[in-house]
């Protein structure tokens, strides 16, 4: 059971850690949001 | 990567095929007498809910190359008139320049959005919601009508290792977190239906926001733990000649007969592939739900199968349809895993004496394990010079 229970809090943790480590690499869903520039000319 | 979800697409077309709703083609109508605009028919077809025909529209959209000289009336519109325009951008028909540069920001209207909403509001939630009623219920009188799978002659209260702990985390990896998308994907999908209804909107907010965290973040778990499985078993669960026998003598579940077995009987060899296969599947559309515009998945693969099957299946998708078509096809898969593996859960706990402990501690009883996987014993405790258990 104590394995089980690890596995689970091991989830837990790769889920946290996820986002964390996705922003790291550029892989954020607020990137495709932003554009580099608004060209008014 | 596409080759891996063309299987998937296929089983998906033999679906949707199959749904009356989809399978029914609206028949040609004649509209010369409205010069090619809806007709009446058009309009009682749709107010009894039939299909219609909407190609007048979305193909409806202006030719340039007849545009009337620019000192004609309407020359500078360019052989498009405003209805035209406004059909091209119903049906992203367009290539408009924006001031604000991204991979969708062109696509002001995306009509087959509305398509997609009513399928996924419709008879995905309708028949995937009554296959996990159904397989509820059929385990129920399952239970009722065999009983639970005892250990003849009872447990010998000696053991053997069935699982290392390394196995076990594997499994609990990919069990945990398929719960915990699984849960969080059904409130994502139903909870507008059923779920508001209830609680209201003002406590299913975040509920809904925090099965959308959950289930983007926890995916990484489920396919860790889908490569750990696959790694450390998939050498156990080739088919072989064994398994036709299992199969045949239907497992022994109703003749309460014990055919011969491995470490991993037919049964479970059939779960094993189905994991892995639909867990590849529903893993690779997950990822393009994720990552739309890194990972758009359906336009190629939809060019594959129209190359072999001489089809016409769409391949000129924005993002959006590349997500709509990712999101059904990752929700119908979804529900076949959920209804396996609630038939594993119920085998593997409530269904049979002595089979959590493979998983629980790892430590099996020496008789369930003669009983339901001899020759995996017999390999055992060969290996161990007959000392095998611990």
């Amino acid at each position: 059971m104590k394995v089980m229970i690890g596995a689970f809090v091991a989830a837990l943790v790769i889920a946290s850690l996820a986002p964390v480590v996705l922003n790291q690499f550029g892989w954020s869903s607020a990137e495709q949001a932003i554009s580099e520039s608004v060209r008014l000319d | 990567m596409n080759f891996k979800l063309l299987g998937a697409a296929v089983v998906a077309l033999t679906v949707l095929a199959f749904s009356p709703a989809w399978a029914e083609e609206a028949p040609a109508v004649d509209r010369t007498a409205t010069g090619g605009a809806q007709t009446l028919e058009d309009i009682l077809r749709r107010q009894e809910q039939l299909k219609v025909d909407e190609s007048f529209r979305s193909e409806n959209l202006g030719d340039p190359a007849r545009a009337a000289p620019m000192t004609d009336q309407l020359g500078t519109r360019g052989g498009v008139s405003d209805a035209e325009v406004w059909r091209s951008i119903r049906y992203n028909k367009i290539d408009p320049t924006v001031q604000s540069p991204g991979p969708a920001n062109g696509v002001m209207i995306q009509d087959e959005g509305i398509a997609w909403y009513k399928l996924r509001e419709g008879p995905v939630i309708t028949y995937g919601g009554l296959a996990l009623l159904g397989i509820v219920v059929l385990l129920v009188v399952f239970y009722f009508v065999r009983g639970k799978i005892m250990i003849d002659g009872g447990p010998a209260g000696t053991t053997i290792e069935r699982f290392k702990a390394i196995e076990r985390f594997g499994h609990w990896l990919l069990a945990g977190s398929f719960i915990a998308l699984g849960l969080t994907g059904l409130i994502t999908l139903m909870g507008r239906s059923f779920l508001i209804p209830v609680i209201g909107a003002d406590a299913f907010a975040p509920l809904a926001s925090g099965s959308k965290w959950l289930h983007n973040n926890i995916a990484w778990a489920f396919m860790l733990g889908l490569v750990m499985t696959f790694v450390m078993w998939v050498t156990h669960n080739i088919p072989s000649k064994l398994d036709w026998q299992w199969i045949k003598a239907g497992g022994g579940i109703f003749t309460k007969s014990h055919p011969p077995a491995k470490k991993f009987n037919a049964g479970q060899k059939i779960i094993f592939w189905t994991v892995m296969l639909l867990g590849v599947s529903v893993s690779l559309s997950g990822l393009s739900l994720l990552f739309p515009f890194q990972m758009p998945m359906f336009a190629d693969t939809f060019g594959l199968i129209n190359s072999i099957l001489g089809t016409s299946l769409p391949t000129d998708l924005a993002p959006h349809q590349e997500m709509q078509y990712a999101n059904i096809w990752h929700s119908i898969v979804a529900f076949v895993m959920m209804v396996a593996i609630i038939a594993h859960i119920y085998i593997g706990t409530v269904g049979m004496e002595g089979a959590f402990d493979a998983m629980g501690n790892g430590q099996v009883d020496i008789e369930w394990a003669r009983q339901h996987h001899d020759l995996w014993v017999a390999e055992v405790e060969a290996r161990q010079g007959k000392g095998g258990s611990s």
